[in-house]
């Protein structure tokens, strides 16, 4: 089955860099933000807009980390055990920060949820908000978006991939 | 009761037809009117009645795990129609009283002749010589003295029994265990052992018990019977004892001859056994040594133990094999059909030999015109896969579980009447 | 054979694949990472039953198995039975059932008798997920593991992950005929690329030891001077001395102990490290056990997290 491609380099870059400027712009400046990616794509997604947000803001202050939300997913018992990716809060933790949580596809919700949950063990943000390049509805939980690269409308038949040139060899979103 | 064996290959090969009367074989006859049962024996191997000289029957004391009644019935469908019972009962068999009980039992069920062992010391303590003499002339008329289960390894008692017995033309029958080389010892002692982390039970333990007995029988001019040789190493001894003309005898069991040490590693204590199961080395070294006769017999050191006793971890368990059952299906299956001794061997080392070793008569001219009518009608040709429907006996602590088996007993006819018939057991009535 | 997520339980290390191990060490890193939080623990095995059957008297694996298992928010019931010699046979089997009749998802079992284990394993007693906490002289492949992982990390620290310990060379010194550490060890270090060397007097070597993955020398001295990047003191047990495979303490201290003395010769990067627990003084010296070099404490503290790896991999998963 051919896949659509939806998504080119470019689109990528201006969806990133618009999502680095509303980040800024809710949060009013830079200060106290913690961009925490969800391994594997969204790690590398949190490290770009924190470089985008670098060349808009020079010296800002934010940080960058991963949080492995595995340990926390509701459907452990269900599926065949998957092996854990490495957490890495920044220092300077979570307490009293906003937490930026960042994923490529947002779709039913529970990944966040767990996210979560995960955070909460870890300490307690001002603020946790939630940044993803892709939101392709169907939510099963009250879980919604701040920031969205872009919004795609699918049937639950149909996959989303995300390729990212630092793990893929492109960077490109398809529908297949 | 007159029966009529047609169709029969004996152990040389020749088709006959046999005739029994009065419990001992007679003329063929062609009188139909006489003949109270016939029995179709083409394609089947006629062999004497089988005789193990080593058997546990566990009673008295141990009846949960055997009785003789059991033992005698997992016997007669393994083709047996003669057991000399083991002397380690409870109370053990160091009495003239116990042995006659054991006998009596064994005439009164009438599966098979059952000819008690009488314990070489008292109690199986080692320390003392048990009442020989009394057991000899009793009404069981021992011949056979082994502390089986133990050794007897204080050189001075082994000496002075070897020569007691000599007095009654008795002969010591030794489980050759080295006490203090073997102690809590679970399995063959080498590589595997210590990867499995299990006590090892080294060769030499075996083999320097054997090596002394033969020179203290010779020094003595006794005869010595040694039980269940488990290494290549004891074989060689017994060779060279023999080539010096020193009267031992010695005995494998069926188990030696197909199974090795590797089954240890699943843990299963169905295949804990005393003389542990060997490596491949020794299995071959056994089977030569049976066929060219420094093995004189095979006996089955047939060994019930109640479930319990063996689903449990490994040093927990007992040692032990039921074997009577499957007895001439694993001869078969490793010496017969691997072309190293032919079914004339098997009469041998499974009737005849053993019968003369342990003085019981009727065993020495089998299917001749007045003797005893003790014979085995086996099928080599079938394969089974071994299983509890095949035992008789009151265990089912089997190592061949699973496995595939050449051969069934058909029928087997003990002085004169049928205990075995079309495979499966004749319901003897007690005789009092 | 299949990673530890594909197989019920873990009876020993020699059943290992190496990237099995590695898997396991990795995870035990993310695990090792929870006791840094303000919230030690994960939801992973909530809802899970662990049954720690320890028929050996042993505070410190049982602890750590405990706490393993309430880090992953499992529920513990922790069984001491000690099987008598008049029930033998009867407490396996029993104290088994039971458990499954309580619901236990894993049982983790330290049993004097070499194969209980895999006894219990293979017994169709229970439908638990069977963890080896160290059988007779047979294996404690949770200890190898947690050896292993700190090896690892004092060697590569936070570049740990997915690495092995290929070139590393490993001295045993002691009792190996009748250590299970021992055993674990050879075949998992073995397995991870690493060389083992056993240095023992002859008595206390098990027969057939030619055939074993290792290295054998009798001389301490001469070991320490091939300069091994880890030395691993094994526990000596008085008993040996009346079954005569020692003739007393201060000659098997003398030859085989490690002493200051013999401290100073080895390479101040290498590591000293024993199972625990230590007799000061007879097969290692205060010093040595008290020294930068020593990884005692670690070796605590990650056999916790290693131990977390293992039941999370062995329960979280559930369609086959």
């Amino acid at each position: 089955m051919t896949a659509r491609i939806v998504m080119q380099p470019s689109d990528i870059t201006r969806a990133l860099t618009r999502i680095s400027h509303e980040i800024l712009e809710s949060n009013r400046g830079s200060s106290d933000l913690v961009l925490l990616g969800i391994p594997t794509r969204g790690v590398i997604l949190a490290r770009r807009i924190a470089a985008i947000l670098e060349t808009i803001e020079p010296d800002s202050g934010v940080t960058v980390g991963a949080l492995d939300v595995t340990m926390y997913r509701d459907d452990l018992a269900r599926n065949v055990t998957r092996t854990p990716a490495p957490t890495e809060i920044p220092a300077g933790g979570v307490d009293g920060k906003t937490v930026v949580l960042v994923d490529d596809v947002l779709y039913s919700g529970r990944t966040i949820r767990a996210a979560l949950d995960a955070i909460n063990d870890i300490g307690r943000p001002r603020f946790v908000r939630l940044a993803a390049l892709v939101d392709r509805g169907h939510r099963e939980l009250p879980i919604r978006a701040d920031f969205v690269g872009k919004n795609l409308p699918t049937s639950t038949s149909e996959r989303i991939n995300v390729r990212l040139s630092e793990i893929d060899d492109t960077d490109e979103v398809a529908i297949a | 009761m007159t029966i009529r064996i047609t169709g029969a290959l004996l152990p040389d090969g020749t088709a006959t037809d046999l005739y029994v009367a009065d419990g001992v074989f007679v003329e063929a006859t062609t009188a139909d009117s006489t003949i109270d049962s016939t029995i179709d024996a083409t394609g089947l191997r006629a062999l004497p009645g089988l005789v193990d000289l080593h058997t546990h029957l566990r009673e008295p004391g141990f009846e949960q795990s055997e009785t003789v009644l059991t033992g005698s019935r997992a016997a007669a469908i393994g083709g047996y129609t003669a057991v000399f019972a083991m002397a380690n009962t409870s109370p053990v068999s160091d009495t003239a009283g116990v042995v006659e009980q054991v006998k009596s039992l064994g005439d009164q069920h009438g599966y098979v002749t059952v000819r008690p062992i009488g314990a070489v010391t008292v109690g199986l303590g080692g320390e003392q010589l048990s009442e020989i003499g009394a057991m000899a002339s009793s009404k069981a008329q021992v011949r056979v003295f082994s502390d089986d289960g133990k050794c007897v390894s204080d050189s001075l008692l082994m000496r002075r029994a070897l020569e007691y017995v000599k007095t009654f033309d008795g002969v010591i029958a030794q489980h050759s265990q080295d006490p203090r080389l073997t102690e809590n010892a679970q399995m063959n002692e080498g590589a595997l052992s210590g990867e499995l982390g299990l006590a090892g039970w080294p060769a030499v333990a075996e083999e320097s018990i054997i090596a002394r007995d033969v020179l203290l029988a010779e020094h003595v001019g006794a005869r010595l019977h040694v039980c269940h040789v488990s290494t290549a190493g004891s074989v060689d001894v017994i060779r060279w004892a023999k080539a010096r003309g020193i009267r031992v005898t010695a005995e494998v069991t069926p188990h030696h001859l197909l199974l090795t040490e590797q089954l240890a590693s699943s843990y299963d204590s169905r295949f804990k056994v005393n003389p542990p199961l060997r490596r491949d080395e020794d299995v071959q070294a056994l089977r030569a040594a049976l066929a060219d006769g420094t093995i004189d017999i095979v006996a089955t050191d047939h060994a019930p133990h109640p479930v319990e006793s063996k689903e449990c971890a490994w040093d927990e368990a007992a040692f032990g094999m039921v074997g009577l059952e499957s007895a001439l299906s694993v001869v078969q299956s490793a010496v017969v059909d691997t072309g190293l001794m032919t079914w004339t061997d098997v009469a041998r080392t499974m009737s005849t030999a053993p019968a003369a070793i342990g003085r019981l008569d009727g065993y020495a001219t089998p299917f001749a015109v007045g003797s005893p009518a003790n014979v085995v009608l086996y099928d080599p040709a079938v394969t089974r896969e071994f299983a509890t429907s095949h035992l008789r006996g009151k265990s089912i602590n089997s190592p061949y579980l699973g496995f595939s088996l050449p051969g069934q007993v058909i029928a087997t006819i003990h002085q004169g009447y049928a205990t075995v018939l079309d495979g499966e057991l004749v319901e003897v009535l007690d005789r009092g | 054979m299949s990673s530890l997520t594909g197989t019920a339980h873990l009876l020993s290390t020699k059943d290992l694949t190496r990237d099995a191990a590695i898997e396991i060490l990795d995870v035990a890193e993310d695990m090792a990472d929870v006791s840094t939080r303000e919230v030690k623990k994960l939801p992973a095995l909530r809802g899970k039953t662990v049954v720690n059957l320890f028929f050996e008297d042993s505070t410190r694996t049982r602890i750590s198995f405990e706490a393993a298992a309430k880090r992953l928010s499992a529920d513990v019931i922790s069984v001491s039975a000690k099987g008598s010699s008049v029930s033998k046979g009867e407490s396996l089997k029993d104290t088994s059932q039971t458990l499954a009749a309580i619901g236990a998802d894993a049982v983790v079992i330290r049993h004097g008798s070499s194969g209980a284990p895999r006894v219990l394993a293979q017994s169709g007693w229970i439908d638990a997920s069977v963890v080896n906490a160290g059988d007779g002289t047979h294996e404690h492949p949770t200890q190898a593991l947690l050896d292993a992982f700190t090896m690892r990390k004092r060697l590569h620290g936070a570049a740990s992950r997915g690495k092995d310990l290929d070139g590393v060379s490993v001295t045993i010194v002691g009792d190996v005929l009748h250590s299970r550490v021992a055993r674990s060890n050879a075949w998992l270090l073995t397995t991870l690329g690493a060389s083992v060397t056993f240095v023992a007097p002859a008595t206390l070597l098990p027969v057939g030891i030619g055939s074993w993955p290792v290295s054998v020398d009798y001389d301490l001295d001469s070991a320490i001077a091939a300069q091994p990047d880890v030395l691993m003191m094994l526990r000596i047990q008085s008993e040996r001395m009346h079954a005569a495979f020692f003739p007393t303490a201060r000659e098997y201290s003398r030859e085989w102990g490690l002493d200051d003395e013999r401290l100073a010769r080895l390479p101040a990067a290498s590591l000293v490290m024993h199972p625990g627990p230590m007799n000061r003084g007879l097969e290692i010296s205060a010093g040595a056990a008290d020294s930068p070099q020593s990884t005692v404490l670690e070796q605590v503290a990650n056999g916790v997290s290693i131990r977390m790896a293992v039941l999370y991999l062995l329960l979280s998963g559930g369609a086959t």
